[in-house]
C-alpha cells in the first residue's frame, strides 16, 4: 500500500474482531482477533478451512452478526454499534450478499426476488409510485446476468448457476458499495463456478465494485486481488497476488 | 411492499393455512346462524308474550278488584292521556274449567286463569284477533286447507261463527232426538243435558236472552226450553286451545296431531270465587265461542277469556250498578315512554291497592332467561373461535419454522424485525379476513335457506328436525342483525391477529445468521 491510500480510511474494515458462539454450556470461540480491511474497488478472498471463522467474519462485516469485541468501520465510521434500524438500512443500501445456497425466496419469481431489496427499501406507497422504474431496473439487472428468459420463473425451476446469477442480480439492484460473497461457487460445478467468478471479476474491474469473497477453494481464491488466510479465528497470511 | 407481497403469496401457497381459515369460517358461520335463530325466536316470543299482554298493566292487589271501571279508566286518561292509544278494563281471577270428552263421556276439571274482557276494548290494546283460531286459516303441512272461518275485518265478539252455530244446533237436535226416543220429558231432558248442574246454572239459563234469529222448522213445535239449547248461553268464552286438547301420534303416518275434546259451540262449566266475604265458590255454564291460540304454551294451556259483564255478574262484582275490575290494560303511543307512564300512574294510584307494571316487568324472568341463554351461547361459540385462534397459533408457528431461512434472507436484504413481524401479523389478518368473509357468507346463506336445509335434514334422517307442532312456527324464524354480523366478524379477525402475534414475534426475533444456516 502506498502512502496516499493509507491517508484515506479503507472503505470497510473489521478490527480485532472476537466472536464466540454458545454451544450448550460451552462458549466456542470462532473469531479471535481477526481483522480485515478493504479499499474501494478491491477484490479480496478470505480463505480458510471450515470452522476457521471466515463466514462469521463476513457476517460481522455485513452487519448480519454483531462482534463480541472489535469494531466494524465503514469509511472510518463505526457501524457495528448503530441502532438496529440503521444497520438494517446499511444492509439494504451498502452491502450486497451472495450465499452458497443462493437463498432466493421460493414463493417469488426471479423478477420479484431481484426486486425484493427495493421493495424492502420502499414503503407500499413508494413502491407503487415507482413500480415501473423498479421493474425496469430489475429487468436490467436480470439482463446483465443473462437471465431475461427466466424472469417469470420460480427459483425451483432454475438451475444452480441460474439461481446464483439471480442472487447476484438481486445483490446488485440496490447498487451496493460492497459485495459480500459467501462461498458463491461452493455448490456449483467447476464450469458454472468459473462463469460466476468471471462475472464477479468483471463487476470488480468494470464497476469498481468492492468484493469480499469467502471460499475454501484455493483456485477460486487465486482470482482475487488479495488473499487473506484465516486459521482458527486469526489472520494467518496476507498475500497480495495479481489476478 | 415485500410484506404485502409475501403475505399474499403465503396465503395462496400455504395450504395448511386453509385449515385455520376453515376453522375461523365455521366458528363465524355458527355464531351468525345461532344468533340469527335466537334473535328470531326471541323476537317471535316477545311478540307473542307482548301480543297478549298490553304495554302497561295496572293490577289490583285484591281479587275483588277496584270499583267503577269507568272512573278508573278516566283516572288513567287524566294521568297519562297524552301518551296512550287505548285503555281497557279486565277482571282476572283464577278458576277451574270442567268439560266433557264427547267420546268417552268422562268429565275433566282443570285449573285455569279466567280473564274477562270487553272484546272491542281488549282488541284495541293488543292484537287479540291474531290469537283466535277462527281468524286463522286451517293449515295442514304448511298449506292452507281451509280459509279462516271469520273475515279479518270482522270485529272481535263473543258470537258463534255460523259453523259453530250449526254444530251447536245439530248437537241440540241429536240430544233432543235421543232423549225423545228414550221417552224422557222435556223437563227431564233439560236436566240431563245440564249434567246435573246446580241450581245456579238454571239461573244463568233463565237470564239468557231468548234467541231471535234462530228458527228451525222442526223445532217450531218443540217447547221453549229446547230452543234455548241451540242458542249460545249468556256467558261465553274463548278457551286456550291446549286446555281441552291433547296430542296423539297417528299410528299410520307417525304424525303428531291435536285431538280437541271441546269445540266452539260446546258448553263448559267454569268455577271461580265470588267477591263476597268469606269468598264463596261460584260456578256457571258458558258457551265456547272460539279457541285461543297465541303460540305461547303458558297462555294456551291456562287462559280462558270470557265476556266481562257476565263474569262481573256471576262473581257479584256489580253492586248497585257500580262494577269492579281487577286490572286495567293500557296501550301506549310509544313504548319507549313506558317508564315515565308507569311512574306517573304509580303516583296517581294508591300503591296499597294496585301494582303498575310494563309487560316486560311481568314476563321479566322469562325474557331475562332467554337473554341469558343467548349470552351464554355466544360465550360458548366465541370459545370455538378462540379454539380456532389456537389452531392458527400452532399452524403459524409451523409456518415460521418452515420459513426460518426466508426470514434470514429478508433480514440479510435489509428487512427490519418490524417488517418481518408485519408479514406474519398481516398474514394472520389476511387469514382472519378471508375466514370471516367466508364464514359470514356461509352463515348468511345458511340462515337464508335454513328451512330448506331443515327440510333436507328431515328427509335424510327420516324424522322431523323442527317439529311445527311443538314450536307453532310454520318455519324457523330468523333475524339477521347487521351489527351482530359485524361484531362476530370483527371478533374473529381480532382473534386471528392476536393468535399470530406470538409466532410473528418469534419470527421477528430470529437471528439472521442462525436463520440463514437453518436447514
Amino acid at each position: 500500500m502506498n502512502e496516499t491510500l493509507k491517508m484515506s480510511p479503507p472503505l470497510i474494515s473489521a478490527q480485532a474482531i472476537e466472536k464466540s458462539y454458545a454451544k450448550g454450556q460451552h462458549k466456542v470461540p470462532v473469531l479471535r482477533g481477526a481483522g480485515l480491511s478493504a479499499q474501494r474497488g478491491e477484490f479480496i478472498s478470505v480463505i480458510g478451512q471450515s470452522g476457521s471463522g471466515k463466514s462469521t467474519l463476513l457476517h460481522v462485516m455485513g452487519l448480519l452478526d454483531a462482534p463480541d469485541i472489535g469494531e466494524v468501520m465503514l469509511e472510518g465510521r463505526r457501524i457495528d454499534n448503530l441502532s438496529q434500524a440503521a444497520r438494517d438500512k446499511l444492509r439494504n443500501r451498502v452491502f450486497g450478499f451472495i450465499f452458497q445456497f443462493y437463498h432466493l425466496l421460493p414463493e417469488l419469481t426471479l423478477l420479484e426476488n431481484v426486486m425484493s431489496p427495493l421493495m424492502i427499501r420502499n414503503s407500499i406507497l413508494g413502491y407503487f409510485r415507482q413500480r415501473k422504474a423498479i421493474r425496469d431496473k430489475a429487468m436490467e439487472m436480470i439482463q446483465q446476468v443473462g437471465l431475461e428468459h427466466r424472469a417469470k420463473h420460480r427459483p425451483s425451476e432454475l438451475s444452480g448457476g441460474e439461481m446464483q446469477r439471480g442472487a447476484i442480480a438481486r445483490a446488485l439492484i440496490s447498487e451496493p458499495e460492497i459485495l459480500l460473497a459467501d462461498e458463491p461457487t461452493g455448490n456449483l460445478d467447476s464450469e458454472t463456478g468459473a462463469e460466476i467468478m468471471d462475472m464477479l471479476k468483471k463487476l470488480n474491474e468494470e464497476n469498481q465494485l468492492t468484493i469480499v469473497m469467502v471460499t475454501h477453494d484455493e483456485k477460486v481464491a487465486q482470482q482475487a486481488d488479495r488473499i487473506v488466510r484465516l486459521e482458527e479465528g486469526r489472520i494467518a497470511t496476507l498475500s497480495r497476488e495479481a489476478a | 411492499m415485500y410484506k404485502l407481497l409475501l403475505c399474499l403469496r403465503y396465503l395462496r401457497t400455504r395450504y395448511i393455512a386453509l385449515a385455520s381459515i376453515v376453522s375461523v369460517m365455521l366458528g363465524v358461520a355458527t355464531m351468525i346462524v345461532v344468533n340469527s335463530v335466537m334473535a328470531g325466536f326471541t323476537t317471535e316470543m316477545r311478540e307473542r308474550i307482548h301480543g297478549f299482554l298490553a304495554d302497561v298493566i295496572i293490577e289490583s292487589r285484591d281479587m275483588n278488584g277496584i270499583v267503577d271501571a269507568r272512573a278508573q279508566i278516566q283516572k288513567v286518561k287524566d294521568a297519562v292521556g297524552d301518551d296512550i292509544v287505548a285503555v281497557t278494563a279486565t277482571v282476572e281471577v283464577p278458576g277451574m274449567i270442567n268439560y266433557e270428552d264427547p267420546i268417552t263421556g268422562k268429565t275433566f276439571t282443570h285449573p285455569v286463569q279466567i280473564i274477562a274482557i270487553d272484546p272491542a276494548g281488549k282488541a284495541s290494546v293488543g292484537p287479540l284477533k291474531d290469537n283466535l283460531v277462527s281468524y286463522q286459516p286451517i293449515l295442514e303441512n304448511g298449506e292452507v286447507r281451509h280459509p279462516a272461518l271469520r273475515d279479518l275485518d270482522e270485529p272481535v265478539s263473543f258470537n258463534l261463527t255460523p259453523e259453530a252455530q250449526d254444530y251447536r244446533t245439530l248437537k241440540a237436535q241429536t240430544d233432543a232426538l235421543i232423549l225423545q226416543e228414550q221417552g224422557i220429558g222435556v223437563q227431564e231432558m233439560d236436566d240431563a243435558a245440564d249434567e246435573g248442574l246446580p241450581p245456579e246454572f238454571e239461573e244463568v239459563l233463565t237470564d239468557d236472552e231468548p234467541p231471535t234469529s234462530f228458527e228451525e222448522p222442526q223445532f217450531q213445535n218443540q217447547p221453549e226450553e229446547a230452543r234455548d239449547l241451540a242458542a249460545p248461553l249468556a256467558a261465553r268464552v274463548f278457551i286456550g286451545e291446549q286446555i281441552t286438547s291433547y296430542r296423539v301420534k297417528d299410528p299410520e303416518t307417525g304424525e303428531m296431531r291435536w285431538i280437541r275434546m271441546v269445540q266452539p259451540g260446546d258448553d263448559v262449566i267454569l268455577t271461580t270465587v265470588g267477591s263476597g266475604t268469606p269468598p264463596e265458590p261460584v260456578h256457571f255454564s258458558a258457551t265456547v265461542t272460539d279457541m285461543f291460540r297465541s303460540g305461547m304454551s303458558e297462555y294456551d294451556s291456562s287462559l280462558v277469556l270470557m265476556n266481562l259483564d257476565q263474569l262481573q255478574e256471576n262473581r257479584g262484582m256489580i253492586v248497585n250498578g257500580v262494577d269492579a275490575i281487577t286490572s286495567i290494560q293500557i296501550k301506549l303511543k310509544d313504548y319507549s315512554d313506558a317508564e315515565s307512564v308507569v311512574r306517573r300512574l304509580r303516583a296517581k294510584f294508591p300503591p296499597g291497592a294496585v301494582v303498575v307494571s310494563t309487560w316486560e316487568d311481568k314476563q321479566g324472568l322469562l325474557l331475562s332467561a332467554v337473554e341469558m341463554e343467548t349470552a351464554i351461547l355466544n360465550v360458548l361459540l366465541f370459545m370455538i373461535i378462540a379454539v380456532a385462534g389456537f389452531g392458527i397459533l400452532a399452524i403459524f408457528f409451523m409456518i415460521v419454522v418452515e420459513k426460518t431461512r426466508d426470514i434470514g434472507i429478508l433480514k440479510s436484504l435489509g428487512a427490519g424485525s418490524n417488517g418481518v413481524m408485519t408479514i406474519f401479523l398481516s398474514y394472520g389478518l389476511g387469514l382472519g379476513i378471508v375466514g370471516s368473509a367466508a364464514g359470514v357468507g356461509i352463515g348468511l346463506l345458511f340462515v337464508r335457506y335454513i328451512n330448506e336445509i331443515e327440510d333436507a335434514l328431515s328427509w335424510v334422517t327420516g324424522r322431523e328436525v323442527f317439529d311445527q307442532q311443538i314450536y307453532y312456527f310454520p318455519s324457523i324464524p330468523t333475524i339477521v342483525n347487521p351489527m351482530m354480523v359485524f361484531w362476530v366478524a370483527l371478533g374473529a379477525v381480532t382473534i386471528a391477529v392476536l393468535a399470530s402475534v406470538l409466532p410473528a414475534r418469534r419470527a421477528s426475533r430470529l437471528h439472521p445468521v442462525r436463520a440463514l444456516r437453518f436447514e
